[in-house]
């Protein structure tokens, strides 16, 4: 195991190495010019243009500026900004924490409800509940983010004004709270369908006969030995959901107005500030090749016949 | 059956949890006293803004959010009424000499900065001097190339060889004196830009500290920037201007969209809005009714053709496509009202701006347009292609107009979308352009010099249309060698004439604002400029 986990761990060197020098590539192939982005529409004052770009280092060749962006890396030197002249690190811990916070609170609705629903549904399959949770689920898988989170909005907070519209201060939770169960009302559907077909076909399990069997109350049988057998599908795609929610949430940060990570990618695309985006993609990567380590190793827990050497 | 009833219990604790937090914010809902009520002179006015791009020195800022700080922070020597008229701000007085060559500005006594020290000739020559070494690194150091010693501290190559330039010096604390290297009548129209404003000593002690909390001379003293969620301005008590605050500060909310804003309006969470999304422009009007506010600012869109691509065409032929654009139409249905019909290629709250200066030709009239077209030997390979940046909201306009072209003339035309500004602007650089691109200009300075010469003269660097026309040039120059304002502007209202005819872009409209406020303030009034003028509003108690 120990082992195991070392090797893992090795692996992402190059993977991180690799993914940077993609994405530094990528953005050097852009068409457009940060350094121009910055006189607009005005004709640009070419000498103040060069001399720039030579503080800035970006006459240096392509392999060399990534040379310095890696060895700054290195030294936790992310890089600074173009046009405004912000360490990058600066730009990323501003934009994080609002970003967490919404992730968290919208993978924890996401496992709560999802499983949730899931067991429910798998318990009474063919029921009326299932059928409920079926409609339920199918509808939220349909409508797109932005119809929902636009409906909530303009209902919740404009019309009956439960919440205000927009987050205020992204430290408080409760105004978090909306957000996050939009944010999390797709993934929460999937985790449902996936927990709800994993327990249908699980409960006709041997295991389950032996375990009713011997004697096991319906709640050991169903919490101990059925919940965690079927939950290796749906570890497997919280796993891959959990960095989806923290760089895909930029449409209902948009709408919510929560100036997160999502945003700051997006703002440093259009502004070609080739450091901000690789950093920011950098840590996401980062927080993905975690995520699918913890994922595998879980494995291992939920099903003792798994084992890695 | 237990799983179901826990899944209730997940159900309930949801609803009560929603249910909290409603209950926070339920008590400021019923705060507008609807205008009749008393003045707050201490409220605060919230506003929509963004996160500024560059630090807040007034010469490195040329963005909107940026702008919006600088300019309530600093106040300007001049600044200009709705007609583009001159009107005194911190100057008491910006003369020229006999032929234009220099300029002295005299300086309102009794001004001062927020830290206390007084505002005088030095701190205006010293910030420019610096502001424009190329050294310092300031988007906005080409606004002082007029000066002479610029190529001084500003040389095209190699590194700056003196600290100041000769042109400008202090005659004594509130006097100094601008020499010009190409003297112009209408210098003191430059002069109105953000950038000619001064720095406090500490400036130069951190210019990077400074730039995350500026000191200017303006009505409001900078507080705090909170990086993504607010900057706040409090009012200077001590303001020796004539426009002080008539409310106690500014906070400036930083949103990730305009819809978002409006949201927060509607609710009361917000005061002012500067621009309503596209998505709520048919409804705001009801929405807000009498606190919406539409009116154009001195900004302009036109399609631009490339002369690399169009050079034997007859302009009549251009004159016809323009004609062939229902621009009433289309601001009116397609736009919701965001734009106004251009019928200038300047806009109308600019200096030299004449009412119906395209002598019809900005009329729809698709017959006439299909005959200036057939006489003028038809469009090059009967297709026409709008280049536009697909990150703007320009797509529905550029089919409405292509739609107008096909219709009326039976040509092809088609939108040529480039994902982004950066991308639309590289092949506009490049002379890539296929047919035409879509051009926008938005005002420096409210003077007709500033909407023709800096797109139409043939050495503009602006001029990505590479228009070149020998008689432009000559009223232009004409016009930079007048004697006075007047004659300035007579000369360049004659190449605007000269332009109708050789069409160098097809002007379409005019940016409105569409903004609005809250019922918890009132006096909201937005300048030629297209921002609200913070200073006059108030809050109501």
């Amino acid at each position: 195991m120990g082992r195991y986990v070392v090797r893992r761990l090795l692996q992402m060197i190059p993977v991180f190495i690799g993914s940077t020098f993609i994405i530094f590539m990528m953005m050097y192939a852009l068409p457009g010019d940060p350094v121009r982005a910055l006189w607009g529409e005005r004709a640009p004052d070419e000498a103040q243009m060069a001399a720039m770009r030579e503080s800035l280092g970006l006459d240096d060749p392509i392999l060399v500026q990534y040379w310095n962006y890696l060895t700054g890396l290195l030294q936790g030197d992310f890089g600074t900004q173009i046009a405004s002249r912000r360490e990058v690190i600066e730009v990323i811990s501003d934009a994080l924490p609002a970003t967490l916070r919404l992730t968290a609170l919208a993978f924890l609705i996401t496992v709560v409800v999802g499983v949730g629903m899931g067991l429910v549904a798998g318990l009474r399959a063919g029921r009326f509940s299932d059928r409920g949770i079926l409609f339920v689920t199918l509808l939220l898988i349909s409508v797109p983010v932005f119809v929902l989170g636009q409906i909530f909005q303009t209902y919740l907070g404009v019309r009956w004004g439960w919440v205000t519209p927009t987050v205020q201060d992204s430290e408080n939770w409760g105004q978090l709270f909306l957000p996050a169960i939009v944010l999390a009302s797709l993934s929460f559907a999937y985790v449902a369908r996936l927990t709800r077909t994993s327990i249908v076909e699980n409960r006709r399990a041997d295991y389950m006969r032996t375990a009713k069997a011997k004697g096991l109350t319906q709640r050991r049988a169903v919490g101990v030995h059925l919940l965690r057998n079927s939950m290796i599908p749906v570890v497997t795609f919280l796993g891959v959901d959990l960095g989806n929610l923290m760089a895909g949430a930029i449409v209902t940060e948009g709408i919510f107005n929560i100036h997160g990570i999502g945003g700051a990618v997006y703002r440093a695309l259009n502004s070609r500030e080739g450091s901000t985006v690789v950093g920011i993609v950098s840590f996401i990567i980062l927080v993905y090749l975690v995520v699918t380590l913890l994922v595998d190793l879980l494995y291992a827990v939920l099903d003792p016949r798994i084992r890695y050497a | 059956m237990r799983g179901a009833r826990s899944a209730k219990w997940v159900v309930s604790a949801i609803v009560v949890a929603m249910a909290a937090t409603a209950c926070g914010s339920d008590s400021d809902d019923n705060g507008g006293g609807g205008g009749s009520g008393d003045v707050n002179a201490d409220g605060i006015v919230r506003i929509d803004g963004g996160e500024p791009q560059n630090p807040l020195i007034p010469t490195n800022t040329n963005e909107q959010y940026g702008a919006l700080v600088i300019q309530n922070v600093w106040s300007k020597l001049l600044d200009f009424d709705d007609n583009g008229e001159i009107f005194m701000v911190a100057a008491e007085s910006v003369e020229p000499n006999e032929d234009n060559s220099v300029w002295t500005v005299t300086l309102k006594d009794g001004w001062t900065f927020h830290d206390g020290t007084p505002v005088t000739a030095q701190s205006y020559v010293d910030a420019w001097n610096w502001a424009a070494n190329i050294q310092n690194e300031q988007n906005n150091s080409f606004w002082f190339a007029d000066i002479v010693g610029y190529e001084d501290v500003h040389p095209e190559e190699g590194d700056p060889t003196a600290d100041t330039m000769s042109g400008l010096q202090v005659v004594d604390d509130t006097t100094f004196t601008i020499e010009l290297s190409n003297p112009v009548s209408y210098y003191d129209y430059k002069l109105g830009y953000d950038a000619f404003t001064p720095l406090p000593e500490s400036f130069y002690d951190d210019p990077e500290a400074f730039g995350e909390h500026p000191i200017g001379n303006g009505p409001y003293q900078f507080e705090s920037w909170t990086n993504n969620q607010s900057i706040e301005l409090t009012r200077y008590d001590d303001y020796a201007g004539e426009d002080a605050a008539q409310n106690g500060g500014i906070e400036i909310i930083a949103y990730t969209g305009l819809d978002a804003a409006y949201q927060d309006l509607l609710s009361g969470n917000l005061d002012v809005i500067r621009q309503v999304d596209p998505r709520d422009l048919p409804v705001y009007q009801d929405d807000l009714g009498d606190r919406a506010i539409a009116q154009p600012y001195n900004g302009i869109q036109t399609i631009v053709p490339v002369w690399y691509n169009w050079e034997d065409t007859d302009p009549r032929v251009l004159q016809g496509v323009s004609m062939a654009i229902d621009r009433e139409t289309i601001t009116t249905t397609v736009l919701n009202g965001s734009r106004t019909p251009a019928d200038s290629f300047v806009a109308p709250g600019v200096y030299g701006y004449q009412e119906g200066a395209s002598g019809g030709i900005t009329d729809y009239d698709p017959e006439r347009a299909r005959e200036l077209v057939e006489e003028g030997g038809g469009i090059p390979n009967n297709e026409i292609t709008i280049q536009y940046n697909a990150d703007g909201g320009h797509q529905e306009w550029v089919e409405a107009v292509c739609g107008n072209l096909i219709e009326n003339l039976g040509v092809e035309c088609v939108g040529d979308a480039k994902p982004d500004f950066a991308t639309d602007l590289e092949a506009r650089e490049a002379d890539e352009v296929v047919s035409m691109y879509r051009g926008g200009w938005f005002q420096d300075y409210p003077l007709i010099v500033n909407f023709t010469k800096e797109l139409y003269a043939s050495y503009a660097q602006s001029n990505y249309g590479r228009f070149n026309s020998p008689e432009v040039d000559e009223l232009f120059a004409q016009g930079d060698a007048a004697a006075t304002l007047d004659e300035t502007v007579a000369a360049y209202q004659e190449a605007e004439r000269v332009l109708w005819e050789e069409m160098p872009a097809i002007p379409l409209w005019y940016q409105n604002v569409n903004g609005g406020y809250s019922e918890n303030v009132d006096n909201v009034r937005f300048n030629s400029a297209g921002q609200p003028v913070l200073t006059e509003i108030t809050v109501n108690n």
